[in-house]
């Protein structure tokens, strides 16, 4: 799962395990620097930029004006000059102010250079459903994977939190980091030092045989829980983390799904062309015949993301509709 | 091609009539059915290109935008080159992968050409912060139209350059037409472009873009104030196009009378009126403009032999993400 010698670990929250890979590459590489709204003496929204100003000074834990557009081309600029940028988007939904910047400029930046200039950025950005109301709850990874030029990393756990965000730092191209807003606060075990996940390696989380989870971000949870709920009446599930949707680990989806037969898809965002159908269609192209009943996908819904608590837990796939899902595939 | 870093007289005409006749070769061209899509001429802008590149240093690095074939050539991209993008080949500067829009040299300075009219700016402020924070004295030059100066990026750009006071020139061509519509129409009543820089407490500057000369010194003088640390200039450069903004524009928004006009002021004929007064012969400058149709005669000819791109090399600069998805 790691790199390098690490070995040490400690259990730290989801935004530490971040805090500490910016810290760590910031002491580690002079070209490094951190730049977003309100990332200083504020620490940002989420305090995942909390302490760096006092250690790094103002020049390389830069605060920039409420202007994406601006300090994502400025990224950008920086990036083909030589620096690595790491900008935080506040909120993914502000991706979308920033919309040219993101995907007419650093996603075709080498290829309209014909390969003879590379920009490593990294924009760390995060999203899900958590209170935010139609405008700061949106989830726009299948916009960032359905364009060609970004890596898409969407942890779900404090010891990928860090080594993506490390991996994503180090990348001589564009990376897009999703962090999970209701996950800062979770706590696991991360090791130590220079603890890279390299990207386009699903993980595990947990080893069934009867139906496979495939999942990101959240949804790992959500995946967890419902297999635990399904584990109390007889039904393994295997519950895979792609931890990356570019690059994607098609290798390990068709593997459990050979294993298991069955495959459903959980994701937070939209269902409609989202990333579950793409995953969907890999195993009904590449392993078809070892298909023991339709795959499904238990998604967001498509429509906005609601306010109110209760219209917002009917918006989000719950452990209990996966879990029903999948009854109903063991049924068919 | 030679560039002006010289501050040549005779380099800069020769350059302009370069970059012209390398413009009036795109139109037979595309008469001729040989440039996919559209294209963007500058026919009467060659003194913007020409004179900020003498204004500015080796090393210093444009971002234009496009209509940004002349910014390339004035950088000193070869004709080649240039031709060679034109007709798709991969002796073309991107390979044939970007065409007209996207000019791009990165050795001498050309990041690749914008074709989102307010795209470069931010961008470029982003190298410029790159030689602020690694303490060179490189500056950063965005080009765009008058148009872009109504885009969102434009004014994001503008602010961040002037708080963080950033070496880098806003370079405005205004051509008179956003596109196929007036500027004038398209601004508040009584509103000049590089006044907007005062709402950024930005320094603005303005110059005449038919003569190069002039050109060359206003940009000399923002570079200057650039270099010694004390932030951006927004510049306006008056200019105007004597040909259609695309190929089949039917220009119902002027009058021919009104291009004539202007035509009394091409900077090509102000350069080489001010080569005569200074001394040189008749026969010295016919001699010097002979020598650039020749060479854009084998420029042009050397495009047109040169091999397309391999479609075997189709994914060049995206080959690892395509692996990523497949």
């Amino acid at each position: 799962m790691t790199s390098g010698t690490a070995t040490v670990t400690r259990t730290i929250t989801y935004r530490d395990a971040l805090n500490e890979a910016l810290a760590l590459e910031l002491a580690r590489d002079p070209n490094v620097f951190v730049m977003g709204e309100d990332i200083g003496a504020y620490g940002g929204v989420f305090k995942v930029t909390q302490g760096l100003l006092d250690r790094f000074g103002p020049e390389r834990v830069r605060e920039t004006p409420i202007a994406e557009a601006g300090f994502v081309g400025a990224a950008i600029g920086a990036a083909i000059a030589g620096k690595r940028p790491i900008v935080e988007l506040m909120f993914m939904d502000f991706a979308l102010v920033a919309a040219d910047q993101l995907f007419n400029q650093a996603a075709k930046m080498r290829y309209l250079a014909a390969d003879r200039l590379r920009v490593p950025l990294t924009i760390r950005t995060q999203q899900g459903v958590a209170g935010g109301g139609p405008q700061h709850s949106q989830s726009f990874e299948a916009l960032f994977s359905h364009i060609p030029g970004f890596a898409v990393a969407l942890p779900a756990t404090p010891a990928d939190a860090k080594g993506m965000l490390l991996e994503a730092i180090r990348s001589d191209d564009p990376v897009v980091v999703i962090e999970h807003r209701a996950l800062y606060a979770t706590r696991g075990e991360v090791p130590e030092g220079d603890a890279t996940v390299p990207f386009g390696r699903a993980a595990v989380r947990r080893e069934g045989s009867d139906v496979t989870l495939v999942s990101y971000s959240r949804g790992v949870q959500v995946s967890l829980a419902a297999a635990d709920q399904l584990a109390a009446e007889g039904v393994e599930c295997e519950v895979l983390d792609l931890r990356t949707l570019v690059p994607l680990d098609r290798d390990a989806i068709l593997s459990s799904v050979q294993k298991t037969g069955r495959l459903a898809v959980v994701h937070e965002t939209h269902r409609f062309m989202g990333p579950a159908a793409e995953i969907v269609c890999e195993v009904a192209e590449q392993a078809w015949d070892v298909l023991e009943s339709p795959p499904r996908r238990i998604c967001g819904l498509d429509m906005p993301v609601p306010y109110a608590a209760a219209l917002e837990r009917a918006w989000l796939p719950q452990p209990e509709d996966v879990a029903a899902t999948v009854r109903r595939m063991l049924e068919a | 091609m030679s560039t002006t870093a010289s501050g040549s007289a005779h380099a800069a005409y020769r350059d302009m009539c370069a970059i012209r006749g390398f413009e009036e070769r795109l139109e037979r061209l595309f008469a001729q059915g040989r440039i996919r899509g559209s294209t963007h001429l500058g026919i009467g802008q060659e003194a913007v290109a020409v004179g900020a590149r003498a204004g500015l240093r080796d090393g210093d690095v444009v971002l234009p935008t496009y209509r940004g074939h002349a910014w390339a050539l004035a950088w000193g991209m070869s004709l080649r080159a240039g031709f060679g993008e034109m007709l798709g080949k991969d002796s073309g500067c991107a390979r044939g992968r970007a065409g007209s829009k996207h000019f791009v040299d990165v050795e001498r300075g050309v990041l690749p050409g914008n074709a989102i009219v307010a795209g470069a700016l931010p961008i470029a402020c982003g190298v410029a912060l790159a030689a602020q924070m690694d303490g060179r004295d490189q500056v950063s030059l965005a080009v765009f139209g008058d148009g872009a100066t109504n885009q969102a990026a434009f004014h994001e750009a503008l602010n961040q350059a002037q708080v963080w006071k950033l070496p880098v020139l806003f370079l405005i061509e205004n051509n008179v037409y956003s596109e196929m519509t007036p500027i004038a129409a398209m601004i508040g009543e009584g509103v000049t472009l590089h006044e907007r820089a005062t709402a950024y407490g930005m320094r603005s500057a303005t110059a005449d873009g038919m003569d190069v000369d002039g050109v060359a010194a206003a940009v000399a003088e923002a570079a200057e104030h650039a270099r010694a640390g004390a932030g951006p200039t927004l510049l306006e450069v008056d200019t105007y196009r004597f040909c259609g903004h695309m190929p089949g524009d039917t220009e119902p928004y002027r009058t021919p009378e009104e291009v004539e006009r202007m035509r009394e002021r091409d900077p090509l004929r102000i350069a080489r009126e001010r080569l005569l007064a200074g001394g040189s012969s008749e026969a010295h400058v016919a001699e010097l403009e002979q020598d650039v149709e020749a060479e854009l005669d084998q420029a042009l000819a050397d495009a047109e032999g040169a091999p397309d791109p391999r479609v075997e090399e189709l994914a060049i600069g995206i080959s690892e993400w395509m692996e990523a998805v497949r």
